[in-house]
């Protein structure tokens, strides 16, 4: 129980995807202009998070460590994830459509996000089993929802402050980015 | 060597066996008349007909839950080729509406209480004593209303005071909506007579604050021909009002007014009055990822 908890608390604060590991800065900074749109982005990477290092994890175990071609992996990952994305987009449209029409554009997005592929890796380097890398696949994504929705909060407030014109846009968000980055650097003690 | 090519020669067939399959299992079945619709919208995706964007529309078109003019940036034309698409009749078409500013406080007019120094927004100034103008019923001049403009259709005057370009101007509401003094209406564009003027307190009180506020002298009502134009209790006082059910603008109050709070624009073009420009970026879905 107790490493899982470690795994939980190390993947969302402490090597936080987006803050400690500078995965997945595009829709970090893309998609973080409004908090709603934020929310939603965040849930469509948990979802596709989640599922990739479920079958990333399969596809290395039964398929590329018996065989011993694990230098195939990066472009094994890639197909499996851009397969994956297709199939759920389908599914969903099919079975749920409110969920489709809220995540939109962001699901088709996601194919393209290297948060995801950098956490199928991170299972297979830390050697985890079934069980943790599911674990480990939430805490990221729930690691990356959380630096979104906290940077879309303050670019909501950034909005209405008076930004000198040479700052305004990406220029203050690549500084709150970088504030960010060093307050979460604060966790590193934690465990 | 041969076992990299045949596990991923293996695996890109899999998945592409199963995404094959599972596009033909899951396919939706979409009506065709809603995408032939889809394709005939603004594509705006503005939200006046009270649908979640244009599919939203055109799906409740086809289902019957709504009119075809429900769309009003489509205009006549769009009305035309939806009735088309669906085999009816044209009837009940409405005609086409247009924002109107009812202020005319510009610059001259206006007696200021305060300078305003803060963020440029309507809302932040309102919440300063309703706003820098004696007046409290009129335009703040720092154009709430051309940043919601999703046609950019309104554009600030030369006087501060919104002007809406009434070829783009598609009556979507959002600038009505969007105005935190309530000076904009949704007028059919072929009335030119308008009362532009929202001050309810007393004839004093208002010409102190404004010089081209109504009075309320009700000179108008007096002089209107067609019994169209009224000084009516409104808000929590009164001013003249307009019924454009009966008004034939003949311009007769807009010459009488004393303070000309009542305008009557020049007539306008038929070409404007029958189509409203397709926006630039027609195609675009608005899912604000570009920003």
């Amino acid at each position: 129980m107790q490493e899982y908890f470690i795994i939980i608390i190390g993947a969302v604060l402490i090597n936080n995807i987006v803050l400690a590991q500078f995965l997945g800065i595009c829709p970090f900074l893309g998609v973080s202009k409004k908090l709603s749109a934020a929310i939603g982005m965040g849930a469509a990477v948990t979802f596709v998070l989640v599922l990739a290092g479920l079958f990333t994890w399969l596809v290395q175990t039964f398929v590329l460590n018996p065989f011993n071609i694990g230098y195939l992996q990066t472009i094994a990952f890639i197909l499996i994830i851009g397969a994956l994305v297709q199939f759920v987009e389908m599914v969903i449209k099919k079975y749920s459509p409110g969920l489709y029409k809220a995540l939109g554009i962001y699901l088709p997005l996601i194919t393209t996000n290297c948060a995801v592929l950098g956490v199928a890796i991170l299972n297979i380097q830390k050697d985890f089993d079934l069980g943790k890398t599911i674990v480990h696949s939430v805490s990221h994504a729930l690691g990356f929802t959380l630096a979104l929705i906290l940077m879309a909060g303050i670019r909501e407030r950034l909005e209405s402050e008076d930004i000198p014109k040479c700052m305004q846009g990406v220029p203050i968000a690549l500084v709150v980015a970088s504030l960010m980055s060093t307050a979460f650097l604060g966790f590193s003690g934690l465990i | 060597m041969l076992a990299a090519v045949i596990s991923l020669g293996v695996m890109g067939a899999a998945f592409g066996v199963i995404l094959g399959i599972a596009s033909k299992k899951f396919a939706v079945q979409i009506d065709p008349k809603v995408q032939e619709i889809l394709s005939a919208l603004p594509g705006a995706n503005c939200g006046s007909c009270g649908f979640p964007g244009c599919e939203g529309f055109a799906e409740g078109v086809v289902g019957g839950e709504t009119k075809p003019s429900a769309c009003s940036p489509g205009g006549q034309s769009l009305y035309e080729k939806i009735a088309a698409i669906l085999g009816t009749e044209v009837s009940d078409y409405e005609e086409r509406k247009v924002a109107q500013r009812l202020c005319q406080g510009g610059i001259g007019q206006s007696r200021m209480l305060y300078r305003y120094e803060g963020i440029e927004d309507c809302h932040a100034a309102f919440a300063a004593f309703k706003g820098p103008k004696a007046c409290n019923y009129g335009c703040i001049r720092l154009g709430s209303c051309v940043k919601v403009c999703p046609f950019g259709a309104i554009e600030s005057g030369a006087d501060g005071l919104p002007v809406v370009d009434y070829y783009k101007c598609t009556g979507c509401n959002k600038c009505v909506e969007e105005c935190p003094q309530n000076i904009f209406r949704l007028v059919g564009i072929t009335h030119l007579a308008n009362v532009r003027c929202v001050n309810t307190d007393k004839g004093k009180d208002a010409k102190n604050a404004c010089s081209v506020a109504c009075i309320k002298c009700k000179l108008c009502e007096k002089n209107c021909p067609e019994d169209a134009v009224h000084v009516v209790p409104y808000g929590t006082g009164t001013v003249a009002v307009i019924d454009y059910e009966k008004c034939t603008n003949c311009g007769i109050c807009a010459t009488k007014c004393p303070t000309k709070a009542i305008d009557i624009i020049p007539p306008i073009s038929e070409e404007v009055i029958l189509k409203s420009e397709e926006h630039a970026s027609a195609g675009c879905q608005r899912c604000e990822v570009c920003q």
